[in-house]
């Protein structure tokens, strides 16, 4: 049979084809569903892998005792034992390799992150012990009179 | 042509249109098999305690620096949001920079309306709520992706596919959280998943080692003995925006009616 409907339908064929070659290439083998079916688990597998490599930054007060055993014990007897190293000394990296030393944060408002005083009942928060920077020795460093790793003992001039 | 020879050439025209479709993977097997339920060993799940939350802020510091999120760009993947209900009942909410700095001011930030001083006797309660992804057991914003750049993974964490993001923004406005936003070196969407990177690696995540109170905890809901399991199972937790369905994964302790 002698038809003009072939011509236009090896074009249509060949559109098919070529966008199936596309697919083909530019959509990555690992494209596709996974564990969580087809509504939530649609995605690119390689990419978990990519996730999971992310550097972790904050590598936690167990690495610190290590080396700094002194200091760990000194803030794990006193009323600060729950805060982590890292909070004010900022994250250890590939610390001591890069960087060789930590800048520690001694400034004001990082103690006044809990210690601001906030009358908030029932939140913990209101029976923390606070002061109004603005009374108390405004602009002075408070680590000049409270030794950060134990409040409670006098600071060593 | 006649009526034979019409149903014959349909039939081979329809055979022929057939084997390029055999590429569209019209029924694969094994996704099947997959739909139906695997059980993985690990199910990740957050607890929230705002009991011991002070607002110190801390978890968001440590969150933007682990995660590379621009640390002066206001947008983060968690946040403490602050509330102050006063005596005749209306609630005061704020959370400047999302807490990156604590709260160290007793005005509340209302953006165009100004700073908002509230008596100290005026107050009847106030507390802090930190919030996150809550990993939704069904998440909405994964079903809005029109690309499937963002999916649950087995463990039940969301993830974004930052190559595969085209930024539409469905699922930015699909989360009936508010917890994704647009990266802003990357351009893409964006989201707490949980310190992936950290948790794969048997460690809790930055915001949980942060926290000097407890207030943050992770665990694994599919182990029975983990002590997090266990107070979501045995203790009175809620969830957030519940009635929407998306069974949110993060479980708070001493939640009020008026956070939302």
């Amino acid at each position: 049979m002698k038809s003009h409907v072939w011509r236009p339908l090896f074009v249509a064929l060949g559109i098919v084809a070529l966008i199936l070659l596309v697919r083909l290439v530019l959509v990555p083998s690992d494209f596709g569903v996974h564990e969580q079916g087809y509504m939530y688990g649609m995605h690119r597998k390689s990419n978990e892998g990519e996730w999971k490599a992310v550097k972790v930054k904050y590598q936690g007060s167990e690495t610190c005792k290590e080396c700094h055993e002194k200091n760990y014990k000194d803030i794990k007897n006193s009323p600060h034992l729950e805060i982590s190293c890292e909070n004010c000394h900022g994250p250890l990296l590939e610390h001591p390799e890069s960087p060789a030393g930590l800048v520690i944060d001694r400034s004001r408002e990082l103690c006044l992150r809990c210690h601001f005083k906030l009358p908030y009942k029932p939140s913990d928060r209101g029976s923390l012990k606070g002061i109004n920077p603005d009374t108390h020795n405004p602009k002075a460093e408070c680590v000049l009179c409270h030794y950060p790793h134990n409040p409670i003992r006098e600071v060593k001039k | 042509m006649n009526r034979r020879e019409f149903c014959k050439k349909g039939l081979l025209i329809a055979g022929g249109l057939a084997i390029p479709l055999s590429g569209l993977e019209l029924f694969n097997p094994k996704s099947l098999s997959a739909e139906k339920g695997d059980k993985s060993k690990t199910r990740w799940i957050f607890l929230v305690d705002t009991h011991k939350c002070v607002g110190c802020g801390l978890c968001v510091k440590a969150c933007k620096i682990e995660n590379e999120i621009p640390y002066d760009a206001n947008v983060t993947r968690t946040w403490v949001e602050r509330y102050v209900i006063t005596k005749d009942g209306k609630p005061h909410i704020d959370s400047p920079k999302g807490a990156r700095d604590g709260f160290q001011s007793s005005k509340l930030d209302q953006n165009h309306a100004g700073m908002e001083e509230i008596k100290e006797a005026d107050i009847a309660k106030a507390f802090f709520v930190p919030k996150l992804c809550n990993q939704c057991e069904n998440p909405p914003c994964v079903q809005v992706c029109p690309v499937g750049a963002t999916y649950q993974t087995h463990d039940g964490v969301v993830l974004v596919d930052r190559k595969w993001c085209i930024g539409c923004g469905y699922c930015v406005m699909g989360c009936p959280y508010g917890v994704r936003f647009f990266h802003p070196v990357y351009h893409v969407a964006e989201k707490c998943n949980f310190c992936y990177h950290r948790i794969s690696k048997g460690m809790k995540t930055a915001c949980v080692d942060a926290c000097a109170f407890g207030a943050r905890q992770i665990g694994n809901l599919r182990d029975p003995n983990d002590p997090v399991t266990k107070i979501v199972m045995n203790e009175r937790v809620s969830v957030l925006k519940d009635e929407y369905g998306t069974k949110p994964q993060v479980f708070y302790l001493g939640l009020a009616r008026e956070v939302k």
